[in-house]
């Protein structure tokens, strides 16, 4: 009888392709952020509503959309003028860093400062699967429960940043934006979260310009230390 | 449902170390699962089996061993145990926690001969 002593991260091999995968965004100053939520949050309708202050802010990013089935979102972000990538997972409920590997070929050429990946909807899995990101998003929409980051942990201590997104249905909702904060911050204080509605357009200024300032910072430490 | 997928890298470990260490028959594997991780046990547990049936490492027991989420106090020094997730310290209710232990997803050993 042997006993093998391993000790070994199961998900090394995704977690060496994201290694991989993050330096490669560095080099090219590109800030990369994995934006997740449970199916119908509004993820891609955000995206939609950010991009024209994007294009006029950063001139060019590019998204890479992830769905178990196919193109509907990415023929929306082309709509909006942006480069997209489609990547549908058949059945898995999550991106894996071999997906974003695939895509990176792709993603570099776009020569954006900013690559947006929107993870298929899903609020467990993605927890586990580093894909090369500098952040991960988290999008909670006020149709859900304020009560989301304490029933689902790991994915609100993994992300930098919360967007609660269709606050224009607050009142209508038991749906308590304060609440909801508070949660958050009781799980991770070092969240920084924005509020959002497509439908008014509120807090979309102001989410686009964190995204710019971080995007903006990265290509300019590339750039000078070139 | 991501058990599958875990299950799935959890055996190319095994099957790659078993291969370097030239044993053939798999008797059991030693994994660590944190609290915080987005990993249910039993369903790993389910997947696990389910992919070794019928196969040459049919019969492998998985032996899980659930870590509690645990955090150090950047201001009192206070080790805890984390009271649902929530990062606050319960001694000074400093919130700059380090997490100690609770995020492993880890193969720590298989016996096989």
């Amino acid at each position: 009888m042997h006993d093998i002593l391993i000790e070994e991260k199961i998900l090394s091999e995704n977690d060496a392709i994201a290694h991989e995968n993050r330096h490669a965004f560095a080099e090219r100053g590109v800030f990369v952020i994995n934006m997740v939520s449970s199916p119908g949050a509004g993820k891609t309708t955000l995206i939609e509503r950010m991009t024209p202050i994007l294009l006029d802010t950063l001139g060019r990013f590019a998204v890479i959309e992830g769905d178990l089935e196919g193109d509907l979102d990415a023929v929306r972000i082309a709509r909006a003028g942006v480069p997209v990538k489609q990547i549908t997972t058949g059945k898995a409920c999550h991106l894996d860093a071999h997906n974003i590997a695939h895509a990176l070929p792709w993603a570099l050429e776009q020569d954006a400062g900013l690559l947006i990946i929107e993870n298929v909807g899903n609020m467990v899995c993605p927890a586990e699967y580093d894909l090369g990101e500098d952040m991960k998003v988290t999008v909670l929409s006020a149709a859900e429960g304020d009560d989301k980051p304490l029933k689902y942990p790991a994915i609100f201590d993994a992300s930098s940043a919360l967007i609660i997104n269709k606050i224009d249905l607050a009142p209508h909702t038991d749906f308590d934006i304060e609440r909801a904060r508070a949660n958050a911050l009781a799980i991770n204080p070092s969240l920084q979260i924005f509020e959002t509605s497509c439908r008014t357009g509120e807090g979309i200024e102001q989410w686009c310009a964190f995204l710019a300032s971080k995007t903006l910072a990265l290509r300019g430490s590339v750039s000078t230390s070139r | 449902m991501h058990e599958m997928g875990i299950a799935k890298s959890l055996l190319e470990i095994i099957k790659r170390e078993m291969k370097k260490s030239k044993v053939k028959r798999l008797k059991k594997v030693r994994v660590k699962i944190g609290e915080l991780t987005a990993v249910e046990p039993e369903a790993l547990r389910f997947c696990f089996e389910a992919s070794i049936k019928d196969t040459d490492l049919d019969g492998a027991r998985l032996e899980i061993e659930d870590v509690p989420l645990t955090g150090k106090c950047h201001d009192c020094r206070t080790r805890f145990r984390f009271h649902h997730f929530v990062s606050l310290c319960p001694v000074c209710g400093g919130k700059k926690i380090e997490k100690l232990t609770g995020t492993e997803l880890d193969l720590v050993s298989i016996e096989a001969v």
